[in-house]
């Protein structure tokens, strides 16, 4: 997972949860549900259409509103591979780390980048190569511990390591 | 070095002395909880961590309110959910509906929360405590997981924004959403992103204790972490009233440290309305007077409460809903349903043509109980105008307070109280 490359989706700025998952699906949590219904109101059909992989890129704060974590799991499970955005809203963003959804902070990437472009990403590295134009972008690294929360895949197998540790 | 009362409430539950802004501590929680929306998803989370029970039954809530009374088959599934996970887990506090109410208004109300208190929900208006002088932030539901098993969850300590408004408002109808609308304009819908939204001056001293808990209650719209409000004796008087514990008052020190400080006078403020589809794009309501809506939602845990209804009500004695209008009244909770059926609110709304709703947040995220159709428009005492937020995508949501929610009703379209009563029907 420390590599992902897939094609650019992009959206602009202020992207809230209900645009990412409307509530009118949250009478379920089923994650292949979710995807189903995944930024629907923006790209009609997404899911027939993404191959798994493809990278979202989205303006600054990104996920605003709910804390509904539906939102970062219809990403997740709609096949995109990591979020790049100028920035996140703060709920938004711990939810992606904890389940496990890269997302990448890089406001160059952002500005530079066209749907439909192929972008390579290296997490450890924070390296962002956009193989379509070739630029190359740095973004900034996880803090070691976000890191190895999504090593692990999220924060449920993280924290039931450490409760195995305790007991 | 001086700490803002988040950052001591913060450091008291971190088992530290002081704490800094940017700081990463684990915190111990007071109160951990979850609805029928994000309850489902962080109790299948918290049965993968290895734990057989909740850190502390008491301290471990679950409460339907989002799509209850259940509004369909997979929303009673997930009703069921945690009625069954709080039986197993024997939880003090599951309240079934018909004995709750909109989680942000039935917490307080009932004194689960006081003072001091550090709180996470898995809802993003749990910010809504701060009103008290608690530490509350709204989480996800994976998070909610960890602190249901561990009763402690790690945070970065939040810089915060100190927002001072003076003055004494001219209009009688300026209160507090009028004045969060006009913050969240002026600083923009991630103008506190991760920050505490601190709010002080003569102006916050002057509000009722629900008028501030609708203002932290929308500090997530300009993305803070927190709201909070130095408690003083409206809070204490309002909290020994209820509280089911001991709690603990905290206050900034004159030195502690503010990223930033935000004035507004609010003495030439009008009522304001929040325009589709952000928060943020807020305007005078007399630049709003020739939107037409169709319907007009009094209720949420933004503008659910006593005071709310009571103003609403003041402004519809007498008059009927505008003929193609839909008015639709949501208390809170069931306390303030009741006292509404007691002192009369309610043959007010009903005598107007206005529906009233059993507590529930319904509409405001486009749940249930008053949905629009592709085109319509509401004017709406709610939190939220984002794209499709109570209905089509097409549809449209004004953010206002509920003395211009009421007016609206009536009128046809947005409007103030002051032209009610130049209203002959």
């Amino acid at each position: 997972m420390q590599v992902l490359k897939g094609h650019v989706w992009k959206v602009g700025q202020d992207v809230d949860t209900d645009l990412i998952i409307a509530a009118r699906y949250l009478n379920q949590s089923d994650p292949t549900y979710l995807a189903k219904h995944c930024l629907e109101d923006i790209f009609p059909k997404l899911n027939e259409k993404i191959k798994k992989g493809d990278i979202l890129v989205a303006g600054k704060n990104f996920g605003c509103g709910s804390s509904r974590e539906h939102a970062p799991l219809a990403i997740k499970h709609a096949g995109f591979s990591c979020v790049v955005a100028e920035n996140y809203a703060r709920i938004f963003y711990r939810n992606a780390i904890n389940i496990g959804l890269p997302v990448i902070v890089s406001p160059e990437t952002v500005k530079m980048t066209a749907a439909g472009d192929r972008l390579e990403v290296d997490l450890i590295k924070g390296i962002i190569r956009n193989i379509t134009t070739e630029q190359t972008y740095q973004s900034e690294t996880l803090p070691p511990f976000m890191m190895e929360i999504l090593e692990k895949g999220g924060l449920i197998p993280y924290v039931s390591e450490k409760v195995k540790a305790d007991v | 070095m001086g700490m803002t009362i988040t950052e001591k409430i913060l450091a008291e539950h971190a088992g530290l002395k002081e704490v800094v802004a940017g700081q990463l501590i684990n915190a111990r929680l007071d109160l951990v909880f979850a609805n029928d929306i994000t309850g489902p998803l962080a109790i299948k989370e918290f049965k993968k961590i290895g734990v057989t029970s909740v850190f502390d039954q008491s301290k471990v809530l679950m409460i339907p309110d989002h799509f209850a009374p259940a509004k369909d088959i997979p929303s009673a599934q997930q009703c069921l959910e945690i009625k069954r996970f709080a039986a197993e887990q024997e939880l003090v506090h599951y309240y079934e509906v018909g004995r709750c109410g909109i989680e942000h208004c039935f917490i307080p109300e009932q004194g689960l929360v006081v003072p001091g208190d550090v709180v996470i929900g898995a809802d993003s208006h749990t910010c809504t405590y701060g009103a008290l002088g608690a530490f509350s932030t709204g989480v996800g539901s994976t998070d909610l997981a960890v602190g249901m098993a561990r009763g402690e969850i790690w945070f970065r300590v939040p810089e915060s924004i100190k927002i001072i408004l003076h003055g004494k408002p001219k209009n009688r109808w300026v209160s507090g959403k009028d004045y969060i609308l006009a913050i969240i304009g002026k600083i923009g819908v991630d103008g506190a992103q991760y920050k505490t939204m601190e709010f002080a001056g003569e102006a916050i001293d002057d509000l009722s204790v629900a008028a501030r808990l609708t203002m932290t209650n929308m500090a997530i719209e300009a993305g803070a972490k927190n709201g909070i409000i130095a408690p003083d004796e409206k809070t204490i008087s309002y909290v020994k009233e209820r509280a089911q514990k001991a709690w603990r008052i905290y206050q900034s020190d004159d030195d502690a440290v503010y990223e930033r400080i935000v004035e507004i006078d609010v003495t030439d403020l009008q009522p304001q309305v929040a325009f589709p589809h952000l928060p943020s794009n807020t305007k005078p309501v007399s630049e709003a007077t020739d939107v037409k809506i169709d319907q007009a939602v009094i209720g949420s845990c933004t503008n659910g409460r006593w005071e709310d209804l009571l103003e609403a009500a003041e402004i519809m004695k007498g008059h009927k809903v505008h003929p193609e209008v839909r008015a639709i009244v949501i208390p809170g909770t069931q306390d303030i349903y009741l006292r509404a059926v007691k002192e009369g609110l309610m043959e007010t709304f009903i005598e107007a043509g206005a529906v009233v709703s059993t507590p529930t947040c319904g509409p405001c995220l486009g749940g249930y109980m008053g949905i629009l159709a592709k085109g319509e428009r509401a004017v709406s005492t709610t939190n939220r105008n984002f794209v499709g937020r109570m209905g089509h995508p097409q549809s449209e949501v004004y953010l206002s307070g509920p003395a211009v929610a009421a007016a609206s009703a009536i009128l046809g379209r947005i409007g103030t109280p002051e032209e009610v009563a130049q209203c002959k029907y």
